[in-house]
C-alpha cells in the first residue's frame, strides 16, 4: 500500500486543548497517522481538538471519511472537534460533504481556540 | 488567504443546496430537489463495510479497473438497466437513478477513486467508494468502502431483516465480477465495522423523505387520480412539482 504524504504535529494549546497541524494529502494512507496524532492530542483532559488545514494540500473522499470516524470517536470521549486554516475550495467540500453540521469552522487559531471555551 | 486552484478541484462535485437530475421532467420525484445526506445525517448505527478483492497474477494498473469500473457499472454492479448513467457519465456531480426509486450523486471522481454520494430518502445516508490500488507486493486490489447509516427508522429496522445482507451481496458480487472480468480467482474479503452503535434518533424525521414509502403511497393513489381527472376531464400530466425546487448547479 503506498505511504501517506502527509505529517501532523500536534501542539497542546491549554489545559483545554489540542491542535493537531496537518500537512499534505488528507487520503486513506493518513489513517494511521492521524489516530496516532488524534491519541497524542487528547492527552489528558483536553476537550477539545482542533485541525489546522492551512497546510492542506489534497484530499480525497477517503480523507473526507477519515475525518468522520475521527469525529465519532471525538464525540464519543465527549469531546468536541473543530477546524481552522480551510481554504475556499475545502470549505465547500465541508458544505457538500455535510461535515459542516458537525465540525466548528472557524477562520483562525485564535477564533478556534477562544471558541473550546465557550 | 491567497486561493490556488488545489490539485483535488476537478475532482469533487460543486457544491449545491440541492440534486437537479437534468431531462427527467419529474421522472425522478425521490431524487430531484432532494438534499445530499451523509454518513452524519442517517438515524441508524454507522456502518464501515469494505469489500477487496486482488487480482493475483493480473498485471493491470489501478486506473484501468476504476475506468473499467466507471464504463461498465450497471452490467458489473448487476443493477443493469435499472441503475441509469447519466450521458456525461460518471463524473464529479452526475446524478445517476437507481430505478424509479432512488439514485446517488458522484461526490468524486479520480484516475483511482470515485464516490457515490446518497439523496434524502434512499435506504442509507452516506458514502460508497470504489478504488484500486498496488498491495505491498505489488497486487492490484479492487475495493468498494461503504460509510453508511439507515436513513430512517423504518430503514434501520430493515437492516437486520435482509438489507444488510442485500447490501454485502451485491458489492461482494460486484467485485468477484471484477475480479473475473481481469481474468483473476474472484474470492472476496468482506470486513464490516459498527463505527458508531448510537442511533441519532433526532433524525427520526428522515423517514418523512422514505423513498419507498413515498413511492408506495404515489402508487396507492393512483386510482384516486384516475377518479379525480375522469371528474374534471382534465388529462394525465407529469409530475413537476419539484422541478422548481431550486437545483443550483
Amino acid at each position: 500500500m503506498p505511504q501517506a504524504q502527509v505529517t501532523m504535529d500536534v501542539r497542546r494549546v491549554d489545559d483545554n486543548a489540542s491542535i493537531i497541524d496537518i500537512k499534505g494529502e488528507l487520503t486513506a494512507f493518513a489513517e494511521g497517522v492521524l489516530m496516532d496524532a488524534y491519541n497524542q492530542a487528547s492527552d489528558g483532559r483536553v476537550r477539545a481538538i482542533i485541525l489546522n488545514f492551512e497546510g492542506l494540500e489534497y484530499m480525497n473522499s477517503s480523507g473526507i471519511g477519515l475525518l468522520v470516524t475521527l469525529l465519532i470517536r471525538v464525540n464519543r470521549e465527549k469531546q468536541r472537534l473543530l477546524t481552522y486554516g480551510l481554504s475556499e475550495h475545502y470549505r465547500s467540500i465541508f458544505q457538500i460533504t455535510r461535515l459542516d453540521d458537525a465540525i466548528g469552522i472557524h477562520e483562525t487559531e485564535e477564533e478556534a481556540v477562544e471558541a473550546t471555551n465557550v | 488567504m491567497t486561493e490556488q486552484r488545489p490539485r483535488d478541484a476537478a475532482h469533487w462535485a460543486r457544491y449545491s443546496e440541492t440534486i437537479r437530475v437534468p431531462e427527467t421532467s419529474g421522472t425522478a420525484p425521490n431524487v430531484e430537489g432532494r438534499r445530499m445526506v451523509g454518513p452524519l445525517q442517517g438515524f441508524g448505527k454507522m456502518w464501515q463495510k469494505t469489500y477487496k478483492t486482488r487480482l493475483e497474477g493480473v498485471p493491470v494498473p489501478p486506473a484501468e479497473v476504476v475506468e473499467t469500473l466507471k464504463e461498465r457499472f450497471p452490467e458489473i454492479s448487476g443493477f443493469g438497466e435499472g441503475f441509469r448513467v447519466p450521458d456525461g457519465g460518471l463524473v464529479p456531480g452526475a446524478v445517476a437513478l437507481l430505478g424509479g426509486l432512488s439514485g446517488v450523486v458522484v461526490l468524486y471522481a479520480d484516475a483511482e477513486s470515485f464516490t457515490y454520494m446518497t439523496p434524502e430518502g434512499h435506504p442509507f445516508s452516506g458514502w460508497i467508494t470504489f478504488s484500486s490500488y498496488p498491495d505491498g507486493d505489488g497486487t492490484t486490489v479492487a475495493q468498494a468502502q461503504l460509510l453508511i447509516r439507515a436513513n430512517d427508522p423504518i430503514y434501520e429496522l430493515m437492516m437486520p431483516l435482509g438489507l444488510h445482507k442485500l447490501e454485502d451481496t451485491t458489492w461482494q458480487r460486484t467485485l468477484g465480477r471484477v475480479a473475473v472480468h481481469f481474468g483473476a480467482e474472484g474470492r472476496v474479503e468482506t470486513r464490516i465495522i459498527c463505527v458508531d452503535p448510537k442511533r441519532q434518533w433526532r433524525r427520526y424525521t428522515n423517514v418523512r423523505h422514505n423513498a419507498l414509502l413515498i413511492s408506495a403511497l404515489h402508487a396507492a393513489a393512483a386510482p384516486l387520480r384516475w377518479i379525480k381527472r375522469r371528474a374534471t376531464g382534465t388529462s394525465r400530466t407529469p409530475r413537476t412539482q419539484d422541478q422548481t425546487k431550486g437545483g443550483t448547479r
